[in-house]
Parts: structure tokens; sequence; C-alpha cells
């Protein structure tokens, strides 16, 4: 009889729970540090200019106190957390005075998640072709074509490619400058942009992987069997080659919500991108907070699906912890 | 038989062979090649023209971003009250044009590059430095493993952005404030990197053979550890500069980074472009000083990388 199965299932059982009350730790820490950052903030900021102008000082501290900013910061996180376990995530400050977060994060996800998820098909399809040429023609233009395009895409500010991308593709394709949810063309240059960088990410390291499975001894066996070069390359090699990439799908999976802050600012699209620097810079905490506690929960959750996932692609990986 | 004997008994001529003197200092002589680290790696490195050309060039700008701003008279924060003297295009008198205000663009470039290149220095010095001596720690320390991971989890998990607005509420934006920011999260990740490597290379097979032989940590650490951890940053320390300029760029673009009057690349990429659709050469000749050194130092960190790398030695 086989019990292997089952208690490799409770191993892993236990891993997963001792690596998910570890990710909660983690979360608390990064959320609670931006908590009380954010109260070292000067009280000035939290009004809106008119109001500094207009209002004494008493009305202002009432202002203050219906926010709850005058309490201590331990009694405002302590608000926090049991609003959230209520589903309450309170509501915009200054940023969008009085909006409750939720109905803003429920309009403002869909248009970035929209993008991000096609610009992240993209960004795979594309960047593991490119990869996989530049392997196939190793040393010779496709490989330097490719490596150009990385080089250039890694090393110039994305800034500067972005905006020369905007300015003269859009008037070269006659697309549209901004983002306008009816009209398609005007999709086209901002999922371009958005997977710029991920083309040149994915095909680095297939590139990478592919060319250091090019030296194992299967490989070779495969090549003496007498396969093409083309064979061995697409069924041999890029199998093996993939799989440390899949670690990283999840942690893309879910960044497609957070958005570029330089891509949406460009094509003017209302998108979750530039909300947290706008509400730190405003001074919006409860939205900050929001922002950061998500963020930081789809980074954590995203590296540990990342590597549960490559435990399952990958036998040779087991998750328990050798002693 | 007999003819083959005969045949030895006349090669064996006294003549012709003499017994070799026996040399203690010859026989213990081990043989060495007179392989050396860093002059094979400098060969591997100086081999490519490209790289030639890159470092002759970056060594030229690099020489005259900070002489020029000693030797010549060009004031380039001098603005003109005359509008003959705004948005000039690119002349003899003004090799980059003016600005919006009628500040000469060659010398604001220079000014630029001495100052980005400045920043980018210390920024590269404080997380390469602060980074390989954590790593180093953190990868001998197996204790500390668990600690430090959770540490870099929750540093690159808060948004730099909060502690950069924070930083300028209390000292105002600077220099100095744009340098903590960037490099108090740089040096966790550089420690990271370090931390990967130094394990790899203290398990690697010749440095447990050479414990297994005896040599001393010193020696270990003298000729085993430290010439391929220096490869690694003087690497680390070339990306940083591409990595510092961009991240400029950035937080000017997001509006948290140099006071408007600073003159950086960063600043003046962003500068330009608002004038861009006007006069574009405002914009464009900047950037193009400003991509020539991110690509040329992201180029000869990683050219260095491939010629530090062993394998690649002839």
């Amino acid at each position: 009889m086989d019990f292997s199965g089952k208690v490799r299932g409770n191993k892993m059982g236990k891993y997963i729970l001792r690596r998910l009350l570890r990710s909660i730790v983690t979360l608390l820490i990064v959320f609670v540090a931006v908590f009380m950052l954010l109260r070292f903030m000067p009280l000035n900021g939290y009004f809106p200019q008119e109001m500094i102008k207009e209002t004494d000082e008493a009305t202002r501290m009432a202002y203050l106190r219906n926010l709850g900013l005058l309490d201590h910061p331990f009694v405002q996180l302590w608000r926090f957390l049991s609003n959230l376990m209520h589903g309450d995530l309170g509501r915009s400050i200054t940023v969008y005075p009085k909006v409750p977060i939720s109905t803003l994060m429920a309009e403002k996800i869909p248009t970035t998640a929209f993008l991000g998820f096609w610009s992240m098909l993209v960004g795979i399809v594309a960047g593991i072709s490119m990869g996989m040429m530049m392997v196939r023609w190793k040393n010779r233009l496709g490989d330097a074509l490719g490596n150009g395009y990385i080089l250039l895409v890694r090393a110039v500010p994305s800034l500067i490619y972005l905006f020369f991308l905007q300015i003269w593709v859009s008037r070269w394709l006659n697309l549209p400058l901004v983002y306008d949810k009816d009209i398609p063309q005007s999709w086209i240059l901002p999922i371009l942009c958005l997977s710029l960088s991920s083309v040149a990410w994915y095909a680095l390291w297939i590139r990478r992987f592919m060319v250091d499975e090019e030296n194992q001894d299967y490989v070779k066996f495969a090549f003496v069997k007498g396969l093409s070069r083309k064979a061995v390359l697409r069924k041999h090699i890029f199998r093996t080659a993939v799989i440390p990439i899949t670690a990283y799908l999840p942690s893309d999976l879910l960044n497609i919500v957070a958005g570029s802050l330089i891509i949406e600012t460009l094509y003017a699209i209302p998108g979750t991108g530039g909300l947290l620097t706008t509400a730190i810079k405003r001074q919006d905490n409860n939205l900050v907070q929001v922002l950061v506690l998500m963020y930081a929960a789809l980074s954590i959750l995203g590296v540990f699906l990342g590597d549960l996932l490559l435990a399952f692609v990958d036998p040779r990986i087991k998750l328990t912890e050798e002693k | 038989m007999q003819n083959t004997l005969n045949r030895i008994e006349q090669m064996h001529d006294s003549s012709l062979f003499t017994a070799a003197v026996f040399d203690q200092a010859e026989s213990e002589r081990i043989g060495v090649s007179n392989y050396s680290y860093w002059r094979s790696t400098f060969r591997t490195f100086f081999k490519s023209k490209l790289v030639i050309a890159l470092v002759a060039l970056m060594a030229a700008i690099l020489l005259m971003s900070f002489l020029y701003p000693l030797f010549s008279k060009v004031d380039p924060t001098k603005v003109s009250t005359r509008s003959r003297n705004w948005n000039l295009r690119p002349s003899w008198d003004h090799l980059f044009g003016t600005d919006t205000l009628g500040r000469d663009i060659f010398a604001r470039a220079w000014y630029g590059c001495r100052n980005s290149f400045l920043l980018a220095f210390c920024i590269a010095l404080s997380d390469v430095g602060i980074g390989m001596i954590a790593g180093a720690i953190w990868g001998y320390n197996r204790k500390l493993d668990p600690i430090m991971i959770e540490l870099y989890n929750i540093m690159t998990n808060i948004p730099s952005t909060v502690y950069l607005v924070l930083l300028a509420y209390i000292m105002n934006t600077s220099y100095l404030t744009l340098f903590i920011s960037m490099a108090s999260r740089g040096w966790i990740v550089e420690a990271r990197f370090f931390r990967n490597r130094i394990l790899s290379i203290r398990d690697s097979e010749y440095n447990i053979a050479s414990r297994c032989l005896g040599t001393p940590m010193f020696r270990i650490a003298t000729r085993n550890i430290i010439p391929q951890i220096i490869s690694l940053i003087i690497m680390e320390a070339a990306l940083c500069i591409p990595y510092s300029i961009g991240s400029e760029v950035f937080l000017g673009f997001v509006g948290v980074g140099m006071p408007v009057d600073a003159i950086t690349l960063g600043n003046m990429v962003n500068q330009g472009r608002a004038s861009f659709t006007l006069h574009p050469y405002q914009m464009l000749l900047p950037t193009a000083v400003l991509c020539l050194i991110t690509v040329a130092f992201y180029i000869i960190g990683n050219r260095f990388a491939d010629a530090s790398d062993p394998r690649n030695h002839l």
C-alpha cells in the first residue's frame, strides 16, 4: 500500500498553513507601518484649499474630530480594522471627498484590469515567442534585434519611450491620443505600451533559461537521436525552460488591477494607476490605507500562489522543508 | 630476437644518451598556469570594440560634466528678460538652443549631467556598499535568514512614495530627501542579491574542496570569495546608474522629485516635455544625452558581468 501521497499531502497542508500565517503577519506589519507613518503627516494637509482660507481654528478642529483624525492612532487603527471586518472600507477624505472607497474601487478597477489583462496576454505571447526566436537564431540577427529591444526597454527610463510612442505612433497610425471607453481603437496604444516591459521581461528570461537548458544531457541526447533543432527547442527545451516562468504568472495576473501611473496619466485612463500616489500626496489617509492593504495583499498572495503553482508544475520541487 | 637485442645494444650508446641529474627543486615544481582572474576579466571585457567606445564616451562625458561647470562662464540659471532670447533653436552661440526662459540648454545639460551623476553615484555607493555588507552577514548567518526575508517583504511592500512625501514634509524636497528615499529601499534589494550569490559561492564545489584541503578561512575569503564579489559590485554599481536616473525621471513626473529649480537630467526631461509640441529640440537633446548615459552604463554593467564570469575566459 502506498501512503506517500497522503503523507505528502498532509505535510503540504501544514506548509501552506504556516506560509499563510507568515504572509498575514507580513501584511499586518506593512499595513501598521504605513498607517503609523501617515499619522505623522501635518494636520494642515487634510483641509481642502478653500477651507484654510475661510474657516477659523475651532471649525477646522471640529472637522478633524468628525473625521476621527484627532483620536489616538491605535484607536483609529482599531476602528479601521473593525470596520474592515464589516466590509466597510471607509470614505475618501480629500481626493474624492466623502465618496465610499468601495464605490470608487468598483468604478476604477474594471478599466485598469481590462487593459491590464490584455496587455498581460500580449506580454506573455509576444515575450515568449520573442525569447524563442532569440534562441532559435542565437548569435544572429534575430538574437541581436531581440537584445536591442530588451536593452532599450530596460535601460531607457519608461517615461521617455512611452511619451515618444504616444506622440509618434498615434500620429503615424492615426490612432486616438487619449483613451476612450467607447472607441476600441483607443485601447490599442495603452495595451501595447503596458505590455512593452513585460514582453522584454519574458523574452529575457525565456532566452536565458533556454540557453541554460541547451547544455543539458537530455538535450544532447535528443540531438543524438537525430531530432531537428526546431523540434528539440520546441518539445524538449521550451517545456523545461518555461517552468520557472510560471512562478511569476499569479503575481502578474493579480497585479493587473494596479495599473501604471505613467500610462494612465498619458492616455487619461480613469483607472487605479495614479490613485495611490495622488492619495499620498494629498494625505487622503483612508484611501492610502485601503490601497496599501490591497496592493500588499495582492503582491504577497501572488508570491505565495506562484510558489504553489511552481510546486504543482515542477515535480522536482517539494514544498516541505527538509530538516 | 637476437637481431632486436643487437639493435638495442647499438642504441644504448653512451655517446647518444646521458643520464639526467636528479634535481630536488625541479621535481617539486608544481605546474601552475599564469592565469590571473583580473587580467582575464579585463581582456575579455575590452575585447569588444563597442565596450571600448562606450567606456571612452562615458569617461569623456563624465570628465566634461565635472569640468564644464568649473571652466565655463555660462550661467545655467540666468533667465533672459528679452523675449528674443527665448526658445532659440540650436546655433553656434547656444549649441542646444535656449529654453522658454532663455536659459542655455547646453550648459544646463552639463550641469544636469553632473548633478544626476553625483546623485546616482551616492545612491550606487550606499545601495551596493550597505547591500553587500548586509548581504554577506545575511548569507553567512542562517539564524538571520527568516528575519531578513521578513524585512525584505515588508520593505518592498511599503510604497516608496509614502516616505518620500513624508520626508519632503519634514525637510523639503532636496537632493538629500531623494537620496534617502531611494537609498533606504535600494540596499535591501542589493542585500538579497548578494546573499544569494554569496550562498552559491560559499557552497560551490571549489570552495568545499578548498575547505577540505584545510585552506585557512582568510585565504578562502580573500582568494575565492572576494574576487567574485568585487566583479558583482562593479556590475551592480554600473547598473545602479541607469536605475537611479530612471527613478529621478519618474519621481519628477509624479511631482515628488527634485525641486523645480534643481538642474538635473530628470527635471530637464520633464520640463522639456511641457514644451515638446512647440519646441521639440528642448526635450530631444537633453533626452538624447540621458538615454546615451543610461544605455551605455547598462551595456557596460552587463558586459562586465559577462566578462567577470570565468566560464567566458579564454
